[in-house]
């Protein structure tokens, strides 16, 4: 089959051929909107009115959202999410990684399965089956903690300051595995002559994982830190689904991300969503650049 | 390699034990599938299979246009997968062999974009699909979706770091044309990439929860992951049903991971470990 006399142009042409489907899309469906969200961040506009109905309100609402006590109460509900989902994950994920790392052989891609699988999971699916596991008198997490330690069933998902926790094991459950991955990666770089020769000066265990292991790990930690606050601070799925998508008694479980959401489609306010959805993109990126400078390697090390 | 064998039976307690943590809810998932509603509310709760899956794919049917559900889920993420695989083998291969115009600060915007927060495109895609007149239709989530910068990241990396710039160069003096080298040479050579790339993209598809959530009003034309949510309500949540839905949403993903792990696991960290 030929291709069109037109399409079989000199090589000065074919990259612009090849890179249309792409860009045309990537311009209209990617950076359109990103630009037109921050067109509207500055006008008040309802769907309903149609898109003639637009008006410029300056920066009316930025000042709407910084003065709007749901706006920080989900801030404060995010921030406190991408903190206790994201650090025990790192925590975790390490010595996972480590002990993955030295002790298994032939179990070693059946064991980096199970602990990857939550990640390519359906977070619908699961969310779904979380809240089942959390219900208060049949779900399996409160039977199992009866029968081990007793006591009074606690109210995962009704009691405001419980939503949380149950979220961050969610999330943590869900993403330990993608940095066990990062990790066992980042440890397969450190040389063995290291480990031999510490050996060597009478180095122990402990001291050569925390003088060898760790400090090789470091950029690996940062750049697993960053994704996960980057992802901490977009959770929208779990909590969506486990407070029925309006952010949970007291919106204790209500995420920015699910705010702006409502603050668009329920309250039908799309320019102010829009300043909530800069106001959280300008945190995200600050966080990204003060986890990047309190990780980042310094010179001479790493 | 001997470097830090803390005590080799902690190290597999610990690691078995997280394994378990880590598979448990998928085994729930199947077994409360299994089960009525009131079975699964019950003490103790059910721990193995019972026999009531076909009880709850027949409420399941009754709730919900189920079947059309995931016709479109499947039909969604297969178009998705196959305009990904296309657009972005096209563009990353001209990211990698050509030079053009604008070309480095192109690639810098695209690839800035793929740390871009999702949220941020939730309002103003429902507007540009509602200017559209997209609303309720499924282009509205494959179209879109195959502008995907971390498709262009793979292709191009995996066009540098495999295909030789002498053999489009021969195949050039050979006289073959620029669309006949592509779709000859380049597709060919870049299939090991277009395998991964189209796991991560119908499975990133069939996932999908934001995306229908925005555009899609009414029940016959949800996916899913929506359709799914859609039964939870506050009282009366028929729960053996959602379940036995819950778990015929996850059985693709599981045959996918049981069949590509490897390539799965290692394409998706590729951004990261890179």
């Amino acid at each position: 089959m030929r291709p069109p006399a037109s399409l079989s142009l000199s090589p000065r042409w074919a990259p612009y051929v090849l890179i249309s489907p792409f860009l045309v899309l990537f311009l209209v469906f990617g950076v359109g909107p990103l630009l037109f969200s921050l067109f509207l961040a500055f006008q008040t506009w309802e769907p309903t009115a149609g898109l003639q109905a637009m008006e410029y309100v300056g920066l009316g609402n930025f000042a709407f959202a910084l003065q709007d006590e749901w706006f920080w109460k989900s801030l404060g509900n995010t921030g406190w999410l991408a903190v206790a989902s994201g650090v025990p994950q790192h925590l975790v994920a390490i010595p996972l990684a480590v002990f993955i790392h030295t002790s298994f052989k032939h179990l070693r891609d059946g064991v980096i399965g199970a602990y990857f699988l939550p990640y390519i999971t359906s977070t619908v699916a699961i969310a779904i089956l979380f809240s089942s596991l959390f219900s208060t008198d049949y779900g399996l997490v409160n039977v199992g903690l009866g029968a081990l330690f007793g006591g009074e069933p606690i109210d995962w998902l009704g009691a405001p300051e419980n939503i949380k926790p149950a979220i961050a094991m969610i999330v943590f459950w869900r993403y330990v595995g993608f940095n066990v991955v990062l990790y066992l990666a980042a440890l397969q770089t450190i040389p063995k002559d290291l480990y031999e020769a510490a050996t060597m000066d009478g180095a122990g265990r402990l001291q050569q994982f925390f003088y060898i292991t760790l400090p090789s790990l470091k950029p690996m930690i940062f750049f697993g830190v960053t994704l996960s606050v980057i992802g901490g601070l977009q959770l929208f799925e779990e909590p969506f689904i486990l407070t029925g998508g309006r952010g949970g008694s007291d919106q204790a479980g209500m995420t920015t991300a699910i705010y702006l959401y409502r603050m668009a489609f329920d309250f039908n306010d799309f320019g102010a969503a829009s300043a909530m959805s800069w106001l959280l993109f300008l945190v995200v990126a600050l966080l990204t650049w003060l986890t990047n400078r309190a990780f980042a390697p310094r010179k001479g090390s790493a | 390699m001997n470097g830090h064998r803390l005590a080799p039976w902690a190290a597999y307690a610990f690691v078995g034990a997280g394994a378990l943590v880590m598979l448990a809810p998928f085994y729930f998932m199947f077994v409360f599938a299994t089960h009525s509603r009131t079975e699964i509310f019950s003490l103790p709760p059910p721990l193995f299979f019972g026999d009531d899956f076909f009880a709850n794919l027949q409420i399941l049917t009754e709730k919900l246009p189920f079947w059309r559900n995931l016709g479109w889920s499947v039909y969604v993420a297969l178009a998705s997968t196959a305009l990904t695989l296309l657009f972005c083998s096209m563009g990353g291969y001209a990211f990698a062999l050509f030079e053009f115009r604008y070309k480095a600060p192109l690639f810098a915007l695209v690839m800035a974009t793929l740390l871009l927060p999702t949220f941020m495109n939730m309002i103003p895609t429902f507007m540009i699909m509602d200017a559209l007149g997209w609303i309720d239709q499924p282009r509205a989530l494959y179209i879109p979706g195959a502008a995907s910068a971390f498709g262009i990241f793979l292709m191009r990396q995996f066009v540098m770091s495999s295909i030789p710039k002498d053999l489009i160069e021969a195949a050039r003096m050979d006289g073959c044309s620029e669309l006949g080298i592509y779709w000859r040479i380049v597709l060919p050579l870049l299939k090991p990439a277009l395998g991964t790339l189209g796991l991560i993209t119908f499975i990133a598809s069939w996932n999908n929860f934001i995306g229908p959530l925005i555009v899609m009003r009414s029940p016959e034309m949800y996916t899913l992951p929506l359709a799914l949510r859609s039964l939870q309500s506050p009282v009366n949540t028929e729960w053996g049903a959602l379940m036995t839905g819950s778990a015929i949403a996850t059985v693709p993903l599981l045959v996918l991971f049981a069949l590509s792990s490897r390539q799965l696991i290692s394409g998706l960290t590729s951004g990261a470990v890179k």
